[in-house]
Parts: structure tokens; sequence; C-alpha cells
């Protein structure tokens, strides 16, 4: 059975999504978590491919992919701080500070990754969860990095935090009406800031699995949008971090489609297949503007609601 | 019950507090908001605060809620002197306020804006225990809320209910309410200020309420404050006192214009006809649910209903603002389209609530907001396109005359005119040709009694002159004045239409609330 092509494919896009999904989940996470509390950083992107470039720096020079986590985590919190503070100021757009956000951040990756596009920084080691399967394919989809299982849990504890916490209804609060978070005696200011330097410090791990573990090494075009996608599959996911883990693995499958074709022979439409997960986020946002229900579901305070 | 008090439970005991104010004084520059005002409200009253808008009822509430910090006078509690530097401080002392606008969280549910509301919220919030501490304050309150909804999903009597609960929960016992029932119908209105009449007659709570319906001061309050232009200028104990006397203590020496007479027509043909419209909100859900209705020559048919169900959609409709999912519209039996072309050819013409933000370009002058209507029309405009300012002015010159609006030039940005001066300036755009017909929304909307009388007086001028007039207004005093027939709106409906004389407040109430 496991010469049947469609299996094959089908085995080959399994392990693809959970691969591929890994760095869209944490990017989703973050933006999820800084929507919630109102606003929009559309600078994540830079965000990812600056953490990427920390994190495989880092490895490289210490030794320690985890230390690269971490440093990838760094890079999303500086970036994230700061888009935190310009929106601070009064008057300035967050939509405007994301975009330049975005160009500084894969600006200042490309200025100082020039370096470490040749050497080989040490990788993140995988969890092979898949060998009482007994088929080897399988086995080799079904090693599992363990940033995946980090994501999911860091999914479930933000659902359960945003319903069962202080905090996470007061993000809710603020998301929905500064006035009324105002009137609850919280700094509106300080809460979006707080949100965007953890949704920055979530895309920065998110960057440091492009480089550190899937594809696994750091080069300019690492990272091909997956920043600016994940905006579009937050509102996909009606703002709920569990829906975002599921969106992540959607797109992950569909960023698959093509490898996994090739590697049972079908090389027509490579590129095109490779395409799937722009054609995707184009079909969802038609999909969802289409229904009303995604934007019911929007913090009101979000700029593209109002 | 036993004999030695416990811990206080919240809302258990009969702790009602009493508020003096004395010698009140809150000055912005050289303008004296508030002028000396003193109060004195015993525990357990309901105090109402009567005024036209400006007269300093909400200056006045500010100061006592910390928003402000008076130029001079003080606050009592219980004859107990106390300063109120921030709402915080207002707090603690047990004095909430309901503010006009919902201050809930939409998508968070009733038991979380309860729970997320209170200083002490846990960090980690144990549902279960809240969920049943919730339950016994319910238990002792008469207003039943679901709590387990989001806030978005209950109505508006609902919301203002879980407003006043919210205040309960937080253990205040002096409660200011800003107009609470703008946004009720006369039934939810009855019911929330009996049950908060109710608590204040058992010792539970002290209210003050802004208001100015007359009949809601009558039926509930206990003594009335009437402030004017900043200053004291009576008050006393309900009983003591009629609608009239309390009228005439707000509006003062002000000279209003007479209420203009109805002229009889004996026949009318139909001028307006609304043929099965439809029409969507921003959600895509339905708002405008097949509404039809005829409205005869000389004839002014006031649309009664609670605020949201739809009379602002269906004016959008026929203002070309929103687009018309199905049905048609028909003028002297000829079909219109909300164009700008059939708006000249069918002399339509319209004052759309809030008319700053729906019928004028903020920032752009007097002069040229007036000329809407005929900019690309001579003396104005030549080939159609080719304005000349010349004849804008002049023509802007002689409205501003007219229509008494206050303006330091015909070339001053609109905005900058106060909300009675932009109502009438855009009258003038409206009114100062011949109109066939005429929509209206809450044209009165925040406005004082002198605005108010004239605003009304020129929409039943156009009507003895033979103009169809469709009134939407959520003040049912105002429909009930102007309107030969009263159709009610419900849930995007008509659910009710009756000559004016044989119906009255209380079966079109019923209708409002969608009986």
């Amino acid at each position: 059975m496991s010469h049947d092509p469609l299996i094959i494919v089908l085995i080959a896009m399994i392990g693809g999504a959970i691969r591929v999904s890994t760095p869209f989940m944490f990017v989703a996470l973050g933006e999820c978590l800084t929507e919630k509390s109102g606003r929009i950083n559309l600078g994540l992107e830079g965000t990812l491919v600056l953490g990427a470039m920390l994190a495989y720096a880092t490895a490289y020079q210490t030794g320690s992919p985890w230390l690269g986590i971490l440093a990838g985590g760094a890079a999303g919190v500086f970036l994230g701080s700061l888009h935190g503070y310009l929106c601070k100021l009064p008057k300035v757009n967050d939509i405007a500070v994301g975009i330049a956000m975005m160009s500084f951040g894969i600006g200042l990756a490309f200025f100082f990754g020039k370096p470490y596009i040749q050497p080989q920084a040490p990788r993140l080691p995988a969890i092979p969860l898949g060998g009482w399967t007994g088929v080897p394919q399988l086995a080799e989809a079904l090693q599992i990095n363990p940033l995946f299982l980090v994501g999911i849990a860091a999914a479930i504890v933000m659902a359960w935090a945003f319903a069962n916490t202080k905090w996470g209804l007061i993000i809710r609060t603020t998301g929905d009406s500064a006035a009324a978070a105002r009137a609850m005696g919280v700094s509106v200011d300080w809460v979006r800031y707080l949100a965007t330097t953890i949704g920055g410090f979530l895309a920065g791990v998110g960057g440091s699995f492009l480089s550190l573990s899937y594809p696994g090494s750091w080069n300019e075009g690492l990272s091909s949008g997956q920043g600016l996608m994940a905006v579009a599959l937050v509102i996909f996911a009606r703002w709920s971090p569990i829906r975002c883990v599921m969106a992540a693995l959607l797109f992950g499958a569909a960023g698959a489609l093509g490898p996994s074709l090739q590697s049972v022979g079908i090389t027509q439409g490579y590129y095109l297949f490779n395409a799937a997960p722009y054609i995707l986020t184009l079909l969802i946002l038609i999909a969802s503007s289409g229904s009303q229900q995604a934007f019911r579901a929007a913090p009101g305070e979000l700029s593209i609601t109002k | 019950m036993s004999a030695v008090p416990k811990r206080p439970e919240p809302n258990l005991g009969k702790r009602a507090i009493a508020l003096t104010v004395t010698g009140m004084t809150k000055r912005f520059g050289s303008f004296t908001a508030l002028d000396h005002v003193s109060i004195d409200i015993p525990a357990g009253q309901f105090h109402v605060l009567l005024g036209e808008n400006g007269a300093g009822k909400s200056t006045l509430v500010k100061c006592i809620m910390g928003f402000y910090q008076p130029d001079e006078g003080a606050l009592a509690v219980d004859g107990r002197d106390v300063a109120v530097r921030n709402p915080r401080d207002a707090r603690a002392l047990g004095i909430g306020m309901v503010y006009q606008q919902f201050t809930l969280v939409p998508s968070l549910t009733g038991a979380e804006n309860l729970v997320i509301s209170r200083a002490d919220a846990p960090s980690i919030i144990d549902w279960k225990k809240e969920k049943a501490r919730l339950a016994a304050f319910m238990d002792r309150m008469p207003f039943k809320v679901p709590l387990d909804k989001p806030v978005s999903a209950l109505a508006a009597g609902e919301k203002q209910k879980l407003e006043i609960l919210k205040l309960l929960y937080l253990d205040q016992h002096f409660l200011i309410l800003d107009e609470p029932t703008s946004v009720l119908t006369p039934d939810e209105a009855d019911e929330i200020l009996g049950l908060l009449r109710g608590m204040t007659q058992r010792g539970e709570l002290t209210i003050v309420m802004i208001s100015h319906k007359f009949r809601e001061v009558m039926a509930f309050g206990d003594a009335v404050t009437v402030l004017r232009r900043g200053a004291h200028v009576g008050g006393g104990l309900v009983k003591d006192l009629t609608p009239d006397a309390m009228a005439r203590l707000m509006i003062g020496d002000t000279v209003i214009r007479e209420r203009a007479a109805r002229t009889a027509f004996a026949s009318r043909p139909t001028m307006l006809e609304l043929a099965g419209l439809f029409a969507d909100d921003d959600a895509g859900r339905p708002a405008v649910d097949g509404v039809s209705l005829k409205i005869s020559a000389g004839e002014i048919v006031g649309i009664a209903g609670v605020s949201g169900n739809g009379q602002a959609a269906l004016v959008e409709a026929l203002a070309g603002q929103r687009p018309l999912r199905d049905g048609r519209i028909f003028i002297k039996d000829k079909p219109f389209e909300p164009v700008r072309k059939d708006f000249d050819r069918f002399k339509v013409f319209g004052l759309p609530e809030e008319p700053l933000k729906n019928a004028t370009a903020p920032r752009m002058s007097v002069a040229e907001n007036m000329a809407f209507r005929a900019f690309d029309k001579p003396p104005i405009a030549k080939f159609g396109w080719w304005l000349s300012p010349g004849p804008m002015r002049a023509r802007a010159a002689e409205l501003i005359a007219a229509y008494k609006v206050k303006t330091t030039s015909p070339d001053a940005p609109i905005e900058t005119l106060s909300g009675g001066n932009v109502q009438r300036a855009v009258l003038a755009r409206e009114l100062s040709g011949d109109v066939d017909v005429l929509i209206v929304a809450n044209p009165c909307f925040g406005l004082d009694f002198a605005s108010v009388a004239e605003i009304r007086a020129q929409i039943m001028d156009q009507r003895n002159r033979g103009a169809a007039v469709l009134l939407v207004s959520e003040d049912l005093d105002e429909i009930l004045e102007l309107s030969d027939r009263v159709a009610v709106m419900s849930e995007g409906k008509i659910t009710y239409v009756a000559p004016v004389a044989e119906t009255d407040r209380t079966t079109i109430g019923h209708h409002m609330a969608g009986h």
C-alpha cells in the first residue's frame, strides 16, 4: 500500500503540513494576540525574517539551536516593542507603522545576515513519533519538531487564558472597546504595547524555526511572505487561537502540495502548486469577505473594522 | 437572621447614601458652566436633574464623579465632607454612573463583564465559584438579565439593566443615570425606572437621573432640580410641581415660536409610495424588511420605533446612502431612484440625523455646504461645471439671514457652527426651494427648546404647503405632536399604522416593543 502514489502524496502532505505549518502557527498566534488587543501589526513578516537570521547566527556562533530560538524571540521582542512604542505616539497609524517595521526588519536581517548564508548552523533535533507505524514514509513524516508541540501548547494556553484569566479578559476588553477599558482604569496603550511585544516574541520564535529546522538554513528568500499570509490566516481563524492552529495546518498542507507531488514524479506545474498557499490566501480573503460572519467576531477596535 | 453582624455582604444592607452639593462652580475660561449650584439629596431619594442641553447638568455630575475639578464648592457624603479627585475616588465612596453610551464590552458575556469590572478581579478566574456568587447576587436583584450571552446579543433594555447591575455589583449605592431611557421602549423604561424606584423606597439606593421627559419625572421622581445656563433656578418635591411649571423654569424668558397650525386638506393625492422595500445592514443582515407605506401630499407620517429597528437604514436607503435589495419607490406614481437627478426632478429633500456627519462636508465652508443642491446649476455654475464663487456666497448670505444661522462668515467651515446652527444651515439648503417630498430623521436631537420649536414649525410649514413628509424619530412626543398618521417600525417591519387621533402612547409603545 505504501507504494500507491496517492498515499505517498497524502503522507508527504501530512508531514509537510506539520513542518511548514509551524512558522505560520507562531506568527498567527502572535498576530492573534496583538489583534485581540485592538491593534494590527503588519510588521510580523519583518519579525519573522529577522528572527530567522538572528536565530541562525546565534546557533552558529554558540553551537546551541535552543539559544538560537531565544535569540529569534528576542528579535521579535525588539521589533514588537518598537511597534508598540511608535503606536503609543499621538496620531500614529498602526498599519503604516507595521509596513515600515516590515521593511526595517527585513532590511536589518539582510544587512547583518550576509555572512551567514554559507555556514552551516546546528539544526533543531526532531522527535521521532512515527516509529510504531512500521511504514518508513510515515515515520519520516512524523519526525516532529518540538516547536510544533510548543506552538500547539501555546495556542491552548492562549485560548484558556482569554476565557479564564484577568489578563485575558483585559486584553479582550481593550480590543473591543477602548472606552470601556479606560473606564476600568486600564491603560489601553500599555496593554497594546505588551500584546504587540509578546506577539512579536512569538513571531520571532516562528522565524527561528524557518532557519533552524525547516527549510533549515538562512537565505534571503526564506520567508516568502509567510508573515503577511498569517494576517489573512488570523481573519480566517476568526481570532481564535485554536482555529489559528488548524488554519496554519491547512496553509502548511497547501505549501507542501508542490514538493509532495514532485516526490511521486509529478513535476508538471511545480511552481503553480508551490503557489497554492498564496492562492489559498486570496480565496480565503474572498470567502471571508463574502460571509459577514468573520467580521462579526472581529475585535471592535481594529482599524480594519472601523 | 443572626444578631451579630458579620462582614458586610455586598448589597445586603440598606445602605443608600446621602449627598450634599454646596456652591459648586465650574468655569471653562471666561464661560461659567456651573454657577454656585447647591443641592441636597437625602438617602433613598429619586432625584431628577432637569435642564436644556448646555444648562450644566452634565458638568454638575462630572464634578460629582471626579471627571472635573470644580473651581469652588464642596461635596459631602452622609454629612461628611469628601474630596473626589478622580472617578476612582467616587467609586470608593459608592457613587457610580450609568452613561448615555453603553460601557459594556460587546464581545464579552454578561458574567465576564461583571467579573472584570471588579477592582479585585482574580488573576485566574474560577468560573464555577464566580458563577455561584453571581447567581447568589442575581437572586437578590430585581433585574433579570441572562449572564451567559455575549452583551452584543442582548436587547437595549437588557444592556441598560446590565449597566445598572454592574454598578450594584460593584457595591455602589448612589447612582447617577444620564438619560437612561433614551434607547428604551416606554414599557422597558417604565419597568426599569419602577424597579429602581422600588429600591430607593426600600432605602437600598439613592438616584440622580438626568432627564427631560416630564412624564418620567412625574411618575418616578421624588424631587427635582432645574438648571438653566449653569444656575440652579428652581426645583422641589415632584408632588408640588406641574410639568408646565418645570418647563417654564427650564426655558426661562426665551421666546419660543408658536406651534404652527395644521391646515386641513379636502382631498389629498398620494405623493410618496414605498412598495416592498428591503435593505441590509453593514453586516449583511436584513435591516429593512418589506416596508410598504403611502404618504399623501400635505401629510406627515411619523415612524416611531426603538433605535436600531431599521429606521436609520430606511432613511439611508431613501437618501441613496444604502442600496435597496428589493422594492420600488414611486413619487406621484412615477418610479423614483434615489440619485441626484431624481432628487431634483421630483423635488425630494431630506434632513438626515446627525446632519454634520450625514448632510455636510464638515471642513468645507458654510456657503459651499449650502450650495450642495445648486452648485452645478445657474447662477452658480456655467455649463454645469464652471463655478462662480460670487453668486454662491450671495445666495448663502441670503439663506443665513433668512434662517438666522449664527456663523462668523459664509466662509467659515461648517463644523465650527453649533449643532442647532448646522441643523438650520441644512434646513435652509433643503427647504428654501419648492418641496414635494421631505424625509426627516431625528431633526431635533440635542437641540434647545427655541431651535426645536423653530425646526418643528418649519416642518409643519412644508406640510401645510402640500409636501409629503416622512418623519423618523426616536422621540415619541415629537411624533405625536407633528404627525397626521403614526407608523411603528419594529425589526425592520412596519408593524402598526394609525391616524394620530385614533391611537395613544401606550398602544404605540406596545408595538414598539414588538407585541
